[in-house]
């Protein structure tokens, strides 16, 4: 590895234009896109000043709004030659700020490429542009008992791009596998340009695996503009199980004996007492509010198949300690049991003013510990954190709820869930399962990745991209950047980002 | 560090500092296999062992020496598998070495997956690269480097991890690997159709768009062979849906593991070509023995010729030449410039000085 060199001399937020050299792109950009498809006035930026992670917003210099790849390549050239940051964007859902703006950077919004190019039934694939949402892909699809497997909870209004850039995963990716299981090939240009294009309706490609390397790089390595998806056959049935129990460590190691079982269920999610209190005042899910945790456990398959999975995931519970067991006797009933699970987020909006949702994941074995040190950081921070969790997968989603406009809360639960992250990577895990780093876990990429680690992953980026113009300063943090949080850390009180505005 | 850790480091070091090329080896059961060596060998089967196997993680991890034999054995022990079926070429591609006696040769998990190849349950489990959740590599500095790690949904940095399955070694050591593993399927059934090529790969869509649990769907001779696996009551409804004719399991296992391990009379061929296609493609026209798996999506043709490579490339594919000197141009199928490029910077800033496996995967890196 070349190490230092590789480090970028680019780093954000390094980079300044003047007005006059901020006309002359803005002019540039106006040149190669029709009318209405460049915004530059500070009221049409606003909505871009910010994705799902609302605490960290900027305005951008301008937005692009290209109708067609040879726009999306003409905006890209442009950029490369003023030498200005390009931020491709989606829907604008992602949780950790991949999209929020770069102050002398251009906003690549994908989302006017919105079309389902192409339904395959035969070959069960859909050739679709990047601003189609997830949801459409697979209603399109449903005619021919065919979906699309990922279903991210924003599934209704997140798009195929942003989730090609965040390889998201969802509430069935233990059976059915993340974004990176389910993308067959993409097409798109580099910064430079040029066209490429990884992976195909063939199952093997030559060379190095560009494609796998592609997905979840956070619009650092290439702009992507369109998208061929597997499709799978919808199983004809399904049921679930939901469980109480009276202890989280029980609950956790309900799940290790469903696994161990041999079962691979196509959900499996817990949440905690707290969660479920949330949520049930608002879905009326019927959650057994007596339980220390829930736990859900879907099965499909034909019905004949699902009926020995529920019946041998019951057993199983029941031998785990579980105080009480129901199953969904209809598909309302299902999506009952579910509509509570899916509605945590909004729930935990609902009961405190702000949350703030962490994505970090853990061996399965180490749910209790988890759970227990979140109680213990709970008193310490003087916040209450509310636990789903992607119990299948070890994806912990602890909510930590928060009042911004009381003066320091934002600040603890910043540092709260910093400590949550960190207490991640030291049980084997990892500080971010499926939400990415974007801005938001940059510092975390300290305390899980060495230097020599980082400058790996910035060799990554100077053979894609070596002018360092796509999402500069995200997903892959400056040696000078964990320095800096190296310093934070001892001096508690001090503002993390301090580059960055704040509300 | 380990003692094999730190003779492997020692080694890599010395040849980085003087410029020399190395070979990266396992067992050696795949040498056959992409372009030709250059460089000494550096034998990485004493660097091996599970570091750690938690069943109701699914996740295994183990140093790059360890014979998939010893991990699928553990594995086998708590009723769980490698879903991609890593393969274990016994053929006559592979030359007798010193010490083997014979005996079969299990491939190294560090080999398994710098090939990053798969067997027929590719088509419903997914590839290697689909079950890498971390990786160690030791760099031509000698600096060991974690990427990914041991659960299942990560997306920390860069998927390094999945882009050195598959790299045939030219990226650095491959020196620890974690795995998702899978319980073994509770049932499974194969069923045989008699069937033109054609029809067969008809079939074989078809099938994969109803809700089934197909795991594997060959044609070779004439007949096509599909294998379902799964719970009990599915793969029966699969074998209500398909018809055919029942195979005996015995038969069954027989026949999958010589694709598998292309034991199967078919790769004792002079020349294979192997041509990764879209599973639609209708038969290639070209003048060789076909053998199709992956339910259409790969293609294999015994004494082929370049043709091969026109032709998949045509219906939007690629072709390889697997075995034997078919071609006097690249055995692996060409990379556009765009793509090449990325792989020479790729190359450039891992391995500066190009000691590891010299133009094994691309010419000239």
């Amino acid at each position: 590895m070349s190490g230092a060199a590789d480090e970028p001399t680019w780093s954000d937020p390094g980079r300044k234009l003047s007005t006059d050299q901020q006309h002359a792109v803005i002019d540039a950009l106006r040149t190669v896109l029709p009318t209405g498809c460049l915004l530059s006035e500070q009221s049409e930026l606003r909505p871009y000043e910010c994705d799902g992670l609302t605490a960290f917003r900027r305005l951008p210099m301008a937005v692009a709004l290209p109708q067609n790849e040879a726009q999306v390549r003409d905006v890209l050239v442009t950029c490369r030659r003023f030498n200005v940051p390009v931020i491709a964007r989606g829907a604008g859902t992602g949780l950790s700020g991949g999209a929020m703006p770069h102050p002398f950077g251009v906003i690549l919004s994908l989302a006017r490429l919105n079309q389902i190019l192409d339904i395959d039934p035969v070959a069960r694939t859909a050739r679709v542009q990047p601003g189609v949402r997830n949801l459409a892909v697979s209603d399109a699809s449903a005619p021919y008992g065919l979906y699309y497997a990922p279903d991210p909870s924003s599934q209704l209004a997140c798009t195929i791009g942003g989730n090609v850039a965040e390889n998201s995963g969802g509430v069935h990716c233990l059976k059915y596998g993340l974004t990176v299981h389910n993308v067959l090939g993409l097409r798109g240009y580099t910064i430079d340009g040029e066209s490429i294009e990884l992976g195909s309706a063939a199952l093997d490609s030559p060379g190095l695996d560009l494609l796998a390397l592609s997905i979840g790089s956070e619009g650092l390595l290439i702009v992507v503009t369109e998208v061929l998806l597997k499709l799978v056959p919808k199983p004809p049935h399904a049921q679930v199980v939901m469980a109480s129990f009276d202890d989280v460590g029980k609950a956790g190691d309900a799940v290790a004996a469903i696994i161990a079982a041999g079962i691979i269920p196509a959900g499996l999610e817990m949440m905690d007492r707290k969660a479920s209190a949330a949520v049930e005042p608002f879905v009326k899910a019927g959650y057994d509010l007596s339980a220390a945790a829930i736990l859900l456990s879907e099965a499909d398959g034909t019905a004949t198949e699902v009926a020995a999975e529920v019946a041998e995931v019951e057993r199983v519970l029941r031998n785990a300690g579980a105080t009480a067991i129901a199953v969904s006797g209809s598909e309302t009933e299902r999506l009952r049991f579910w509509s509570g699970r899916k509605n945590a987020f909004p729930a935990a909006g609902r009961v405190s003013p702000d949350y703030y949702c962490m994505d970090g994941t853990i061996p399965r074995k180490r749910l209790g510990h988890m759970l227990k040190a979140i109680e213990q950081m709970e008193e310490r921070y003087g916040l209450r954190c509310m636990n789903v969790f992607h119990a299948g997968d070890g994806n912990l989603h602890p909510l930590i709820l928060f009042d911004a406009n009381r003066s320091g809360e934002w600040e603890r639960a910043d540092r709260f869930g910093a400590e949550i992250l960190e207490l991640c990577v030291e049980l084997g895990g990892t500080i971010t399962g499926e939400h990415g780093v974007g801005i938001e876990k940059i510092n975390s990429m300290c305390v899980q990745f060495s230097p020599a680690e980082r400058a790996a992953f910035f060799a990554v980026k100077k053979a894609f991209d070596a002018a360092g113009l796509l999402n500069p300063g995200k997903a892959i943090p400056t040696l000078a950047r964990c320095a800096e949080y190296g310093k934070m850390h001892v001096r508690h009180g001090t503002l993390p980002h301090p580059d960055l505005p704040r509300f | 560090m380990s003692s094999s850790l730190k003779e492997i480091r020692d080694r890599v070091v010395a040849a980085n500092d003087a410029a020399t090329p190395l070979r990266l080896r396992g067992s050696g059961t795949k040498d056959f296999y992409g372009e030709a060596f250059e460089g000494e060998i550096l034998d990485l089967r004493s660097h091996s062992g599970i570091v750690d196997y938690e069943p109701s993680e699914l996740v295994v991890t183990a140093r790059c020496g360890t014979p998939i034999a010893e991990i699928e054995e553990a594995l086998t022990a708590r009723g769980q598998f490698l879903a991609f079926e890593p393969p274990a070429f016994q053929h006559s591609l592979r030359p007798a070495r010193p010490g083997d006696h014979g005996a079969p040769t299990s491939p190294t998990l560090g080999g398994a997956i710098a090939a990053g190849l798969s067997g027929p349950r590719r088509m419903q489990v997914g590839a290697a690269r689909d079950f890498v959740l971390g990786a160690r590599l030791l760099t031509a500095e000698g600096e060991e480097l974690r990427f990914g790690g041991s659960v299942m949904k990560n997306v920390a940095g860069f998927d390094v991890a999945r882009l050195l399955c598959g790299s045939l070694g030219i990226l650095g050591v491959m020196t620890e690997v974690s795995l998702k593993v899978l319980p073994r399927p509770r049932c499974e059934r194969t069923l045989q159709l008699r069937l033109t090529q054609g029809e067969a790969i008809d079939v074989f869509n078809r099938s994969g768009s109803l809700p089934l649990p197909i795991s594997a769907a060959t044609w070779v001779d004439g007949v096509a062979w599909i294998r379902l696996s799964g719970a009990e009551p599915a793969v029966a409804a699969g074998l209500d849906r398909l018809g055919g004719a029942i195979v005996e399991d015995a038969v069954a296992a027989t026949f999958w593991d010589s694709l598998r391990h292309q034991s199967h009379p078919f790769f004792s061929a002079q020349t294979v070509w192997r041509a990764s296609v879209p599973s639609t493609a209708p038969p290639l026209a070209v003048e060789a023995t076909t053998l199709v798996e992956w339910g259409g999506a790969l293609r294999w043709y015994a004494n082929g010729t370049d043709e091969v490579r026109s032709r998949a490339a045509a219906c939007g594919g690629t072709a390889l030449v697997w075995a034997g000197n078919a071609t006097s141009s690249a055995r692996f199928h060409p990379l556009s410039p765009v793509v090449a490029e990325i792989h020479r910077k790729l190359k450039q800033r891992f391995d500066p000085r190009g000691i590891f496996n010299r133009g094994r995967l691309v010419a000239g890196l």
